[in-house]
């Protein structure tokens, strides 16, 4: 019984945390998502040629070591599940959406290759799912709602939770759609499954969002207006 | 105190290390997308990566599980951090050679 449990307690140790490995999706998918990322890094980085100030080159090291880090950090959810940070929504949200894609391409690209997070070729579509949908629309959600609810601290709040839920949801049913398109799993069986479980991953995603805008707000509330300031000046 | 407030990314980036030893903390349970691969009986499909280089989050060589993953969490976090601010600091510098 003794090797058993040991290799069942290993097995559960490094299976907790998961970008999507090789395997679950077929070449062609594959090399579409790296397409579509490649694309949308090269606006990206375009953009933010154009817009990154001086205080956004370290904001962008340490927003980025922090999302890897809490990315680390699962929490359980329901039944035995557990969920991590995406961190999308916060890096638009701090940063605006051209840098924030950047930020979370660098902590993607170091899972995959330094800690066997993420398949290789799978690669593009994680940078796809997070880095491009997760970060678009945690920016496009939070702005939107900042917008329609005002400028008051806790509308901030609400549109920093609810574009991180989205974020993660949206994230995942892309994610859903890549299987599906693989013939891993039929439509109507990867859809809910993956946008049921992120719907609650997605609370997690929200309360710790807010969580760091709240800390932000009392330690450095200048920070909080960087993102803002980036896109307003573009040229 | 006048340094750190100048120099404030150093107090994020120890933020950040200082997450990543909270790391042995985390949920042992799969997440949304093992769960589902998983329950839907895909998870077989998962191929060997090529290169096991800090593979689960573990720092090679280290008995103790914990101190492996705080390990590789702090290595992880410092490369993190220099990749993302590299990759800011040469963008930012491009655009100052091209004008």
């Amino acid at each position: 019984m003794k090797p058993l449990e040991e290799a069942t307690r290993v097995a559960s140790a490094r299976d907790d945390k998961m970008h999507i490995p090789d395997g679950f999706l077929n070449t062609g998918t594959s090399i579409a998502a790296w397409a579509a990322s490649a694309g949308g890094l090269g606006y990206a980085l375009r953009r933010v040629n154009r817009t990154l100030g001086e205080r956004q080159v370290p904001l962008m090291g340490v927003t980025a070591a922090f999302i890897f880090a809490a990315q680390m950090l699962n929490f359980t959810v329901i039944g035995g599940t557990s969920g991590h940070l995406l961190g999308g929504a916060l890096a638009a949200i701090l940063l605006g959406p051209w840098a924030g894609m950047l930020v979370l391409t660098s902590v993607l690209t170091i899972q995959a290759l330094l800690f066997q997070d993420g398949g290789l070729l799978a690669l593009g579509a994680n940078i796809f799912n997070m880095a491009i949908v997760g970060v678009l629309v945690g920016w496009a959600a939070y702005r939107l709602l900042a917008r329609l609810l005002g400028g008051q601290t806790w509308a901030l709040f609400v549109s920093g939770f609810l574009a991180g839920w989205l974020s993660v949801v949206l994230a995942a049913l892309a994610a859903a759609a890549e299987l599906a398109l693989s013939g891993t799993l039929a439509w109507q069986v990867v859809i809910p499954a993956m946008g049921g479980i992120h719907a609650l991953i997605g609370i997690g995603e929200g309360m710790i969002t807010v969580g760091v805008l709240a800390f932000l707000r009392v330690a450095r509330p200048d920070l909080l207006t960087l993102g803002q300031t980036a896109q307003m000046s573009k040229g | 105190m006048k340094w750190l407030k100048r120099n404030w990314w150093v107090a994020g980036l120890f933020l950040a290390l200082a997450v990543a030893v909270l790391s042995p903390l985390a949920s042992p349970h799969p997440d949304g997308l093992e769960r589902v691969a998983e329950d839907q009986g895909f998870i077989d499909r998962v191929q060997d990566p090529p290169l096991h280089i800090l593979a689960d989050y573990l720092f090679p060589g280290i008995e103790d599980e914990r101190l492996a993953t705080i390990l590789a969490g702090l290595v992880g976090t410092a490369i993190v951090f220099g990749l993302a601010y590299g990759v800011a600091w040469v963008v930012r510098r491009r655009r100052g050679a091209g004008s």
